[in-house]
């Protein structure tokens, strides 16, 4: 092998003193080869961001400081050098692309002024030149219009634009390393795999290293020469990609690839001839946006055109698609808290569409919903008891018994019963959507509305979660709608799927037909999206 | 991109703000119809118990004797033409009173917003740059002092230091009007009246806005966008002046809006305790002598100045941040 | 992670505060005992240099300083708390409804509140006691009406950032009612901006009483701290302390509760304070 790109011996990071944790990095030593990508790869907590933001000392100081090891890049330790050596290096020789394109650009200057910073910093070019060469980056990125495109501020452009100008901006220097922190966990999966594919271009084209931080394995499979996996700080299991992806060694790697949800259709149950649960006949539901300050021009958004779809008693179908594709507002309108247009909703054969919210009221019971962010989901000054109970006590069952049964529940769903009297931020993430899952079984509801139940959690947690999900469907005989944006997660929970792209359901069957033979070009492009597709399918 | 022009902005913008000063003329012309006492009983108690005959005649001859909303319609009629009444107290047309007194009022005003806007954010984006050293300390222990120091006392005690015990500056006036100054020696004259009374007013902003402008820094410094720009291994003092500080500005400029009713409010106060001939003493004057005509066209020149002050914020405020789109 | 108590009283200022304002509470409630004349009554030679017998010295009509400066605690303090009450309770209540229920009645409740914003609210206040004529019930109201609108529109913010968090819309789907989701899920989560914002108010009360009462227009009978300072304006060349000794007293009460609606601030919402 020949000299590393970068050589990382032993870093620690410490935490601030109230930190449950002394170090969030504990002695990590890596070696980046050029032109390799190595991701490293950990659930939250891991302290896999801050090694990144460690090598460049962008850590928040003072509290969260390296306090050991080395790391070696182009002949010098950067632990140790100063501010304005430091300063010489960052975005010159080491460039970072970062997580959130939303916030990362400055929102009140033009983008390619924000590049061109960068060659302003670190070179001698004139203005002329320094154009140019934006103009060629803003081309090396394919972004449309280049004139335009650099006079245009962050605002105007979409997460994925403004991801590009951040890789441009990255690339501005032909940086011998770039660290990329979970660069497209905040994007939709189609951009996300453009995005993926444009690193790993450019990444050749130029030869840099890059050293990638991301929590989903799948996107490792994708664009990985060599892993690290890191768990509490510490390098777990190392190696290049094809092994620690094949045969990984360390249990926790092991049960990590185990969690990942596979692209394995669920089987249809045979159909028991019933009629359908829930039926949604034509459903339409437009937003007007008044853009400008005062009233004026009004935009309008058709979030669900015409959609249609079945559930059968006792299966769960999935909706799949992406940001802005209508599957949210079509779920808040099958649970009633978005009136719809035109179009008809029916449970049970009773019509649910069109009524006041007072009039739905005795129908609630029978729909209930599991929310996505299992922090916004629970109120913080209410005890958890209460909040499951909540349901059953609206529903005339006296205090005691609501509680009791909460109590009963909660045991159910994998919590201690004592949990009732305990607030929800004595709780992690998935417990706390054990909790809204308990919640919305308390009313013994028809239908279960899941809006990307899982999508918050670390891979391991979203297992289980799912999995509880899976024996609650079961035993309780539930039906269930499942929003999700993540084909390989409807695969795992639902035998029948529903494609949505702009307000329309595009592709609609049973899972096992369509990831056998998707016929719309829509579908066929998230299945080409999916991160490690080839290496997920050869999965167990 | 912004659409739409400016000017047509502005327009729009005007015209909207019709309703609003509309509104406060009605309010204020039925709640000074409530008020105790109207002009004719004070003149005539001022005549020494004059009969009734006479407070009836009066009446009539200021409109008074017809029912309210016949009041209120001649009253919005002549206001399309700016005749807002004739101050019986003063014998003079409102209107002309109120264009005498509106100059030195907003100069008052005017003086305020520079040295209050310009010193506070000069002050918060030091006390950020120096954060959490003792020069932060001392220039944030000083605001958040004159921050609670009532404006009527910091008048007075500069006027007992400057005035009383140093006699560097006069204690009341806007110039001396015996010494017949004129060009230039009547601007200095003007400039030496104006010392404290503007002082007065502007110190309570200043530490307002310092204390913002501080607050809004640091808000700043800790968003993504700053760590980008140290990625890219731009200097600390780059990344504020050429990043933070523009964003860092835009909460200031809101509250500079939001605080002209204030301003003005202050300058009651501080009119009346420099004898300064502005507006503000004029409201405190015809409060007292009860002439509701003038009272009323002081509101409704204080509304047209919140709402063109609160216009220029807004036309400030698109240049500064491509966000706000004005179609 | 410190707890709330720890962070609020671990603060020197809020110390500082919480002391001049419990001493400040103590005197508003002992003032007859503590000084056990009528503050209005004459009891010495006019403008006398503070002495044994008078610590603060006697004003231009022959009244005690120090008996008027320990009366007008119990005012001022009064006062201000009951027109902070007034408008936070009908601040909150339009802000509320406004950020509840949204569309139409957002749009007028808001252009209501604008509309006051227009009006320079000293102006106003002056004029509404003009026109209710002066007592210290008036001063409560007046006071009142002008500050309510910035509460609304806190309540208004928040309200809104609430409503749209998941727990709400958890409530809406167990069929809870309005009223009990805005009272039982929503309010409570809106209590830590109210809370700093009202203590604000406090100090903002304290300052618009202390300006009318200075230009005559507070409470004739009531003995204020800005009334003392409106009558000591003209002797201030004779007797320095006239004015001057109320004023100290109002900027350190002002500032005392400023500096607690900041700990406060700063302890309920630590992400600042970590900084």
């Amino acid at each position: 092998m020949s000299e590393p790109a970068i050589s990382i011996r032993d870093l620690q990071v410490a935490l601030p003193a109230w930190s449950d944790r002394k170090l969030a990095v504990a002695g990590v030593s890596l070696d980046i080869a050029p032109g390799e990508i190595l991701c490293i790869v950990g659930e939250s907590g891991s302290g896999k961001s801050m090694m990144g933001k460690a090598i460049l000392g962008l850590l928040p100081a003072p509290h969260v400081r390296a306090v050991g090891g080395q790391v070696h890049f182009e002949g010098r330790d950067l632990l140790t050098l100063s501010e304005d050596a430091l300063r010489a290096v960052r975005g010159r020789r080491i460039a970072m692309i970062f997580q959130e394109p939303m916030t990362a650009l400055n929102p009140l200057m033009p983008v390619g002024r924000q590049i061109e910073e960068v060659l302003e910093i670190h070179t001698d070019l004139a203005p002329a030149q320094r154009r140019a060469r934006v103009l060629d980056l803003i081309r090396d990125v394919h972004l449309p219009d280049p004139e335009r495109m650099i006079a245009s501020y962050p605002h105007q452009l979409s997460g994925g634009q403004r991801q590009r100008i951040v890789i441009a901006m990255a690339l501005a220097l032909e940086p011998g390393l770039i660290i990329a922190d979970e660069p497209t966990t905040a994007l939709d999966v189609t951009t996300q795999a453009q995005i993926l594919h444009l690193i790993k271009e450019l990444q050749r084209a130029h030869g840099t290293a890059v050293l990638f931080i991301t929590h989903d394995f799948g996107v490792v499979a994708e664009i990985a020469d060599r892993v690290a996996v890191m768990r509490h700080g510490e390098v777990v299991e190392q190696g290049a990609a094809a092994d620690v992806l094949g045969a990984p060694q360390a249990d926790y790697t092991k049960a990590l690839v185990a969690a990942v949800p596979g692209l394995k259709p669920r089987l249809r149950e045979p159909a028991d001839g019933t009629p359908p649960l829930l039926r949604v006949v034509d459903l339409e539901k437009t937003y007007r946006i008044s853009s400008g300050l005062f009233g004026g021009a009004v935009r309008e958004v058709k979030a669900a055109k015409k959609v249609s779809l079945e559930l059968k008693r006792g299966s769960s179908l999935a909706l799949v698609g992406e940001s802005g594709s209508g599957k949210t507002t079509l779920a808040r309108c099958i649970i009633g808290l978005e009136s719809v247009e035109s179009g008809l909703i029916e449970l049970d054969g009773e019509r649910i569409s069109g009524r006041s919210r007072a009039e739905l009221r005795p129908h609630r019971k029978n729909i209930q919903m599991v929310f996505q962010d299992p922090y916004a989901s629970l109120n913080p000054r209410q005890r958890v008891g209460d909040i499951v109970a909540l349901g059953p006590m609206l529903n005339g069952v006296g205090r005691e018994e609501a509680i009791a049964q909460a109590r009963e529940l909660l045991r159910l769903v994998g919590l201690k019963p004592d949990a009732v009297e305990r607030y929800p931020h004595e709780f992690s993430g998935g417990q706390r959507q054990r909790i809204g899952i308990a919640r919305a079984l308390a009313v013994k509801p028809k239908l279960i509305v899941a809006d990307e139940p899982v999508s918050a959690l670390d891979v391991s947690v979203q297992k289980q979660v799912l999995e509880l999900l899976n024996d609650l469907r079961k035993s309780f005989g539930l039906s269930m709608l499942f929003i999700t944006h993540d084909l390989r997660v409807a695969a795992t929970v639902c035998e029948e799927i529903a494609i949505m792209q702009r307000g329309e359901i595009v592709e609609r069957g049973a899972t096992a037909d369509i990831f056998a033979a998707p016929s719309h070009p829509y579908t066929r492009s998230l299945f080409d999206a999916v991160p490690g597709r080839a290496w997920i399918s050869g999965l167990g | 991109m912004k659409s739409g022009s400016l000017g047509g902005y502005v327009v729009r913008r005007l015209i909207q703000t019709v309703p609003v000063v509309l509104g406060v003329v009605i309010v204020n012309f039925l709640l000074l119809q409530l008020a105790p006492g109207d002009l004719a009983t004070v003149l005539a108690g001022e005549a020494g118990g004059a009969p009734k005959e006479y407070i009836d005649q009066l009446r009539a001859r200021f409109g008074h004797d017809q029912p309210v909303y016949i009041q209120l319609f001649n009253y919005l009629r002549n206001l399309i033409v700016l005749d807002l009444g004739y101050s019986f107290r003063q014998s003079a047309p409102v209107f002309d009173l109120l264009m005498q007194r509106l100059w030195p009022t907003l100069l008052l005003m005017v003086c305020t917003l520079v040295l209050s806007l310009g010193f506070g954010i000069l002050m918060g984006l030091l006390a950020a740059l120096w954060v959490r050293t003792w020069k932060d300390n001392a220039i944030s222990v000083a605001a958040i002092i004159v921050y609670a120091t009532p404006l009527f006392w910091v008048g007075l005690m500069l006027i007992l230091v400057f005035s009383i015990r140093l006699d560097w500056f006069p204690t009341s006036g806007m110039e001396d009007v015996v010494a017949f100054h004129e060009g230039w020696a009547r601007v200095a004259d003007i400039a030496h009246h104006l010392v404290l009374p503007t002082l007065t007013l502007s110190l309570f902003y200043l530490a307002l806005y310092a204390r913002l402008m501080r607050a809004s820094m640091l808000e700043q410094r800790g968003l993504d966008y700053v760590v980008t720009a140290r990625a890219k291994g731009q200097s600390e003092r780059r990344i504020t002046t050429r990043h933070v500080f523009r964003n860092a500005l835009l909460p200031v400029v809101t509250m500079a809006g939001v605080q002209t009713g204030g301003l003005i409010g202050g300058s009651v106060v501080v009119e009346s305790i420099f004898a300064w001939p502005g507006l503000g003493q004029l409201a405190y004057q015809s409060l007292f002598a009860r002439d509701y005509n003038l009272l009323l066209g002081i509101f409704f020149l204080s509304a047209v100045l919140v709402v063109v002050v609160n216009l220029i914020v807004d036309v400030v405020y698109v240049f500064l941040d491509p966000r706000i789109r004005i179609g | 992670m410190k707890t709330f108590t720890s962070r609020f009283l671990g603060n020197p200022r809020v110390y500082l505060g919480l002391i001049w304002l419990g001493s400040l509470l103590f005197v508003a409630l002992t003032a007859d005992f503590l000084a056990p004349v009528d503050p209005f009554a004459i009891v010495g030679r006019p403008m006398s240099n503070p002495s044994a017998a008078f610590p603060l010295g006697t004003d231009s009509l022959g009244r005690d300083v120090l008996a008027g400066l320990l009366h007008g605690t119990r005012a001022t303090l009064l006062i201000a708390v009951l027109a902070t009450l007034a408008a936070v309770a009908f601040g909150t209540f339009v802000g509320a409804v406004a950020g509840y229920y949204g569309r139409l009645i957002d749009d007028a409740l808001m252009r209501f509140t604008e509309f006051f914003q227009t009006i320079p609210s000293f102006l106003f206040a002056i004029v509404l006691i003009a026109v209710l004529s002066p007592s210290a019930a008036n001063v409560v109201i007046a006071i009142a009406t002008v500050s309510w609108p910035p509460i609304a529109r806190v309540v208004r913010g928040e309200v809104l950032t609430v409503k749209s968090r998941e727990f709400v819309q958890a409530a809406v789907v167990a069929g809870q009612g309005d009223a009990a989701i805005l009272l039982k899920q929503i309010l409570p989560n809106t209590l830590s901006p109210l809370i700093v914002t009202g203590s604000l108010l406090v100090a903002t009360a304290i300052l618009v009483e202390s300006a009318l009462s200075f230009l005559g227009l507070g409470a004739p009978d009531v003995m204020s701290w800005g009334f003392m300072i409106g009558a000591g304006r003209s002797f201030m060349r004779e007797a320095w302390w006239l004015v001057t000794v109320p004023g100290i007293a109002i900027l350190l009460t002002v500032l005392a509760i400023n500096m607690i609606g900041e700990g406060l601030n700063d302890a309920l919402n630590p992400r600042l304070a970590d900084l």
